[in-house]
């Protein structure tokens, strides 16, 4: 089976890769030198990890409950808890409701540790077939 | 602010990392205290295969950079930052195939976080596809050193 994440050209553009376990998605973005914002540190650009946080998000509700069109973001939230080294992101999330419309989500991502994760997302998406 | 600043070093910061040159950022000046910030449309940048429109993600990283654009606009220099917390709303899709404008200003700066506000859209300010709030660190670094990031976590740098 083709992962949904594989036909997202954003998510080819970072690399992501799916892995499945059940029902349960990791989303691994290999380091990549296109993805550094601070090439001092060096440290991953925000906007890598974010982007990873939310096309998880995406994928798991994608995957939980299937619908015509992909989940559409309405309000996301990132909280950047660590700078993200020069090294693989793993991603998770989490679906804390689902409605006929709206999804709420939790993501998290880790690099070395998944108790010490760089990021986290909070999020709710548009679930909508009729909504623009 | 000098001159310098503007024209040399604020395109450097707006475009020259590896991941804002990869996605094409462009940068379109400050005005004031406000700094704008363009994505040209590429096909490889899209969420959608269906709609042809930017991913989330694109948006994201554009709202996220422009606002630290913002916060070194406000300080009138570079300091090392680093995004805290950002929020964005998302208020309609973006047209199919369009480039993408942002635009942000630092409305507060005390000595350790910029508060900043930004907005995505096509061409009209009034009309935008996503509003962000957010927050950043400033002299994020902490005294780290270069290379810093290439240790194992826990060894202070």
């Amino acid at each position: 089976m083709t992962a949904l994440l594989d036909t997202i050209p954003y998510a080819r553009f970072l690399g992501l890769r799916t892995e499945e376990d059940g029902e349960i998605l990791t989303v691994v973005m290999p380091f990549a030198d296109h993805l550094v914002g601070n090439p001092m540190l060096p440290a991953l650009h925000g906007g890598s990890t974010a982007a990873l946080l939310e096309l998880t998000a995406i994928a798991q509700v994608a995957r939980t409950w299937p619908r015509l069109r992909l989940p559409r973001p309405i309000t996301v939230t990132t909280a950047y808890l660590r700078s993200g080294k020069p090294m693989d992101v793993y991603a998770r999330a989490r679906i804390s409701r689902a409605g006929r419309r709206v999804a709420h989500v939790l993501a998290e991502a880790w690099q070395e540790d998944p108790a010490q994760p760089i990021a986290s997302l909070t999020a709710h998406f548009s679930m909508d077939d009729a909504d623009t | 602010m000098s001159d310098t600043f503007l024209t040399t070093l604020m395109p450097q910061l707006a475009s020259g990392a590896a991941h804002t040159h990869a996605l094409g950022f462009v940068y379109e000046g400050v005005n004031g205290d406000r700094v704008r910030l363009r994505t040209p449309w590429r096909p490889d940048l899209v969420g959608d295969p269906e709609t042809e429109v930017f991913a989330g993600g694109l948006v994201t990283a554009m709202l996220d950079h422009v606002g630290g654009l913002a916060v070194w606009t406000k300080l009138g220099r570079y300091e090392p930052i680093a995004t805290l917390d950002l929020r964005i709303d998302y208020m309609r899709p973006a047209r199919p195939r369009a480039d993408l404008l942002s635009e942000a200003r630092c409305y507060r700066a005390t000595r350790t976080i910029g508060f900043v506000r930004a907005w995505a859209f096509e061409d009209d300010p009034a009309d935008p596809v996503a509003a962000a709030q957010a927050t950043y660190v400033i002299s994020s670094d902490g005294g780290r050193k270069p290379g810093a990031n290439l240790k194992p976590r826990g060894e202070r740098a």
